[in-house]
């Protein structure tokens, strides 16, 4: 019986720690993908300036508001431009950045495909 | 014709490589958001500093008047640079000066404004730094005009006397 009890114990100690963990992770996720304006290089989670720690505060609450992580990013987006996320989206700011791995890519293949049908 | 291709080829990949890298050497590598204009301002309630109440932002920002929202803390030594600033513009009595105290002690910003004057009529209190972040803000001290509930204009950085001329004429 004593055995059992201190199972339940541990058994509730532990899914207690993995709730809380949980609620961490999505913010930490949202902060990894925000980047520090004061620390530049470094992302909100990573830093530990005045201005990272008041926008973790501020996920939580955006969060707490029941806002999703998309949501969270528009919010951040309009306040501050694409700039604030680590993953912009395609606008015509990054579109060179988007396709021209693609563009190099084609190239490359082109250019190795032609060398393989010459050589037949 | 074929043979002369390629080395054209490479050589205008070069040329663009070196153009990319050439113009990216000029650039800043410091970031500051873009100033977007004509955003509504934000909606808050935060506490006062001198009062001690809550206030919101629809109590604070009356339609058709021009407010200036100063972002200030007594911590930040730019801040005590503008500060004479301020203290002219809070003598045109076309524009209202809200201050919005960041991340700091409640005692050492009322020294601060014993010791420079109080160009403000609210200050708002920012402790956790989110109200900032609420407006757009990454730092102290920074400045927005508003109007009819919208930024029109926004200063990273601390006032100057070219500023003060040009706030003066938006105003105006």
């Amino acid at each position: 019986m004593k055995i059992f009890k201190n199972f339940v114990i541990i058994f509730l100690l532990m899914t207690i720690n993995n709730l809380n963990a949980n609620e961490n992770s999505e913010r930490n996720q949202i902060t990894k993908n925000l980047r520090c304006l004061i620390c530049q290089g470094q992302s909100v989670y990573d830093s530990d300036s005045d201005f990272a720690n008041s926008m973790k505060i501020l996920v939580d609450k955006k969060l707490d508001e029941g806002l999703s992580e998309k949501e969270i990013y528009i919010y951040f987006k309009e306040k501050y431009g694409d700039w604030i996320l680590y993953d912009p989206g395609l606008n015509k700011n990054t579109y060179l950045l988007w396709l021209l791995p693609i563009l190099i890519f084609l190239f490359g293949g082109a250019i190795i495909a032609k060398s393989f049908i010459l050589k037949k | 014709m074929k043979n002369k291709l390629i080395p054209y080829s490479i050589i205008l990949i070069f040329l663009i490589i070196f153009a990319v890298f050439y113009k990216s050497l000029k650039d800043t590598n410091i970031y500051t958001p873009e100033t977007k204009i004509n955003n509504d301002i934000p909606i808050f309630s935060a506490e006062l500093l001198l009062s001690n109440e809550n206030s919101n932002s629809t109590e604070i920002f009356e339609l058709d008047k021009f407010y200036l929202l100063n972002i200030w803390a007594s911590w930040c030594v730019p801040c005590r640079d503008e500060h004479p600033i301020l203290m002219s513009l809070s003598k045109n009595n076309k524009l209202i000066i809200i201050g919005m105290n960041y991340k700091d002690n409640k005692k050492n910003a009322k020294s601060f404004l014993d010791e420079l004057g109080n160009p403000y009529e609210k200050i708002i209190l920012d402790k956790n730094g989110t109200n900032s972040i609420e407006w757009g803000a990454f730092g102290v001290p920074e400045t927005f005009i508003i109007y009819n509930n919208k930024i029109i204009k926004k200063y990273i950085g601390p006032l100057n006397n070219e500023l003060l001329i040009e706030i003066q004429k938006i105003i105006k």
